[in-house]
């Protein structure tokens, strides 16, 4: 264990470093370039024994990890914003190959108009494609989440993107344990072989068209339609939700650190108002709910560290008591709602005693997210949940209300 | 050149496949395989040929074979080739690409390019049917000017792209312009790219008779036609040195004048009510080609 002053794409690099991704597929934007570039010094130097593919787009960045990962290699790559959405026809067919690819996100906000700061619409856009999505709150996190990312990826055959905040978290730097490359070893064995495996002598079609009914092969057996894949599909997401935790737990065997699973907590025992978010803001909602609590306000916190799978249970458990959750969202369902926001409203839905859910926008293309802002938004939920509001629009925290257009 | 007699008997696309009857492509797609003995894995994008191989759980190409999204064959062969290197099966078969004219010049020609300036070590073959005949037959960057399609009702008012010299201009080790109405020429380039590394890039021509509007008895007739009229020219430029191929060599050497381009056109309904003048362009456009063809034969670049 070596402590390293990294950046969160340093450790992002450290983590595929130390999970030997053995195939790198590369395109920079803001604020993700440094992990490629840090990935291909490593390369360069020889101290990553990886193929390292500058490719043209990131498109094609998601497809050399859907070739390579389909040839049985440890895929990575990494983007953001703009990148991601232009990748998004791949980021559904690694997911629907099942395919146990690893994908950085320095979550930023999307054009139009131009803004390279951070919010997480970009993740949350593909959320539905299928894939694991976890999202950390510091860098040590991001470099433990990388590694334990493969290993859930390989257990499930799923791909994996692990999500941090851009510049928040990508280009602050701060003090990471980083494990000996053995322990890590000990940790995650090599992939094992993929499901489908490319050999001359036993030669398969891989991802053919498959039609929505079952269907006899030549030896009449009948097998799935695309249904039953797609079922097969989201049912492997549910249970990821158990892999998740299991590499927590085998990762804090392994290097005597407790990091990843699910959910985070902070002070929920007699919490009247829970507040919920994922990324780094989870970690500021942390020192507003200490502060709320000084001022006599029960306050506790609830980080969605793993957004999909959701997980709704161990989410309606921990919420069974507050009297409010007031959902941080630096994202939107335009039209609708924060997508946490929305998530937890079905997660609690029909549960007994549940509490009334608020949803809260801020931080879009990058705005400032202070601490008296979020606290004020708490307080003017509590109000209303103290008066029995269930219901209401999506607040905006931090938006000038008048005179602006 | 390989004689048909001597090509390797197994056959690898198996009979009863779910391409039209006379696909040029079905035709090319069995000397290719053949050159490749089963020794490659194949990646395919959106396409007729994605439906000529098969529909889960059944396949009717014995040969490894990778389905991928439609722009991005050249990026997706790339990764196959990468992650066998990575898990030390580089050497175990060869990675071929392939993809339609649509997938090619069109859509996928970003993936391509970038393959290409990168010499990935693959071999990208392009089948030419000359329209997206699998959503259609919907004009591609590759249909001919005068070819009627369904977004081009009265005709294709533009010449098609000149992929091969795209990709030659990537200065890439081979580039190969061959005809799926000569299997004999399509084995042999398709064998020579496979003992070459990094990017080779195969052009075939493929007639398709549903598409172009002729009888599918006479794809192989109509394929020969468009070589003998100059409208396909068969050559390869191995590291920069050009040379005529097969028929187009042949007819080269005997000085023969090439057939006019109106017999090859009359036989399809896709340039039906082509006028004279229309026909007299397309003329032009094969005589200048040729004559280039020609010139660089004889220059050897
Ligand atoms: C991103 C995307 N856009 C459009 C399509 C629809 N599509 C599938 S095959 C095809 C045409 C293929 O044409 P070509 O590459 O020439 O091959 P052909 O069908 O002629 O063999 C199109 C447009 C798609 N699959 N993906
Ligand atoms: S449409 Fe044309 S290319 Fe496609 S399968 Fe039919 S004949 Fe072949």
């Amino acid at each position: 264990m070596t402590k390293r002053i990294l950046t969160g794409n340093e450790s992002a690099a450290w983590g595929a470093r130390l999970a030997r991704a053995q195939v790198v597929a590369a395109y920079p934007i803001t604020p993700q370039s440094p992990v490629v570039e840090t990935l291909s010094s490593w390369v360069e130097s020889g101290e990553m024994p990886a193929e390292f593919i500058a490719v043209e787009s990131e498109h094609s960045a998601m497809s050399v990890c859907i070739g390579a990962s389909t040839a049985g290699a440890r895929a990575f790559t990494a983007t953001s914003s703009n990148g991601l959405a232009y990748m998004t026809e791949q980021i559904w067919w690694a997911a629907g190959a099942r395919l146990p690819i690893v994908m950085c996100v320095a979550n930023r906000s999307l054009a139009a108009p131009w803004n390279v700061l951070n919010d997480q619409q970009d993740s949350m856009s593909v959320r539905d494609a299928g894939w694991v999505q976890l999202h950390c709150r510091d860098n040590q996190e991001i470099l433990d989440t990388v590694v334990q990312a493969y290993w859930v990826a390989e257990r499930t055959n799923l791909p994996v993107m692990v999500c941090y905040d851009g510049f928040l978290l990508s280009h602050t730097a701060m003090p990471v344990d980083v494990p000996d490359a053995a322990a890590v070893d000990a940790f995650l064995p090599p992939r094992p072989a993929p499901l489908q495996v490319i050999a001359p002598d036993d030669p398969r079609n891989i991802g053919p068209v498959v039609i929505a009914d079952p269907r006899r092969d030549a030896d009449g057996v009948l097998r799935g339609g695309y249904m039953e894949l797609r079922a097969a599909h989201h049912e492997a997401l549910l249970a990821a939700a158990d892999v998740v935790q299991e590499a927590a737990e085998a990762w804090g065997r392994a290097i005597g650190r407790r990091t990843g699973g699910l959910l985070v907590e902070h002070r929920l025992e007699d919490a009247e108002i829970v507040l919920v978010a994922a990324g780094s803001l989870v970690t500021q909602l942390t020192l507003v709910a200490d502060t709320l609590r000084s001022d006599g306000v029960a306050a506790g916190v609830l980080g969605i560290r793993c957004y999909r799978p959701f997980p709704a249970e161990a989410v309606r458990e921990r919420l069974s008591d507050a009297r409010a959750a007031l959902v941080f969202d630096k994202a939107l369902s335009y039209g609708y709602a924060g997508p946490i926001a929305t998530d937890l409203k079905a997660a609690l839905h029909g549960a007994a005693g549940s509490p009334a859910v608020y949803g809260a926008v801020c931080g879009l293309g990058g705005r400032d997210v202070t601490p008296e802002a979020l606290a004020d938004e708490v307080r003017r939920a509590l109000i209303d949940a103290r008066a029995g509001v269930v219901d209401r629009a999506t607040a905006w925290v931090g938006r000038l209300q008048e005179g602006v257009r | 050149m390989t004689r048909i007699t001597e090509l390797p008997v197994e056959e690898r696309v198996l009979p009863g496949n779910r391409a039209c009857a006379g696909c040029g492509l079905g035709i090319g797609l069995r000397a290719i395989t053949k050159a490749l003995e089963g020794r490659a894995v194949m990646t395919v994008p959106a396409s007729c040929l994605t439906v000529l191989g098969g529909m889960y759980p059944v396949s009717s190409v014995r040969m490894p074979w990778v389905n991928c999204a439609f722009p991005s064959t050249a990026a997706v062969a790339a990764g196959i080739a990468a992650g066998l290197r990575a898990t030390g099966r580089g050497d175990e078969m060869a990675v071929l690409a392939m993809a339609g004219d649509g997938g090619t010049a069109d859509i996928g020609i970003q993936a391509l390019s970038g393959a290409a300036e990168r010499n990935e070590d693959l071999i990208y073959l392009c089948y030419d049917n000359e329209a997206y005949m699998n959503t259609g037959t919907q004009r591609s960057g590759s249909t001919p000017s005068g070819a009627r399609t369904t977004t081009t009702w009265s005709g294709k008012r533009e010449n098609p792209k000149d992929v091969p010299r795209i990709m030659e201009a990537h200065r890439v080790p081979y580039v190969a312009v061959t005809s799926a109405a000569f299997p004999t020429d399509v084995y042999d380039k398709v064998a020579k790219a496979r003992a070459m590394r990094g990017l080779r890039y195969v052009h075939m021509h493929t007639p398709c008779p549903s598409g172009w509007g002729f009888d599918p008895a006479l794809s192989v007739r109509l394929g020969k036609l468009a070589v003998e009229s100059g409208i396909v020219v068969l050559y390869e430029v191995e590291h920069g040195v050009f040379r005529l191929t097969g028929r187009s060599a042949a007819l080269a050497k005997a000085g023969a004048a090439l057939t006019p381009v109106g017999e090859y056109l009359k036989a399809q309904s896709r340039f039906k009510g082509l006028d004279a003048e229309a026909e007299a362009a397309i003329q032009a456009w094969v005589d200048e080609r040729w004559a280039e063809a020609l010139e660089r034969h004889a220059r050897g670049a």
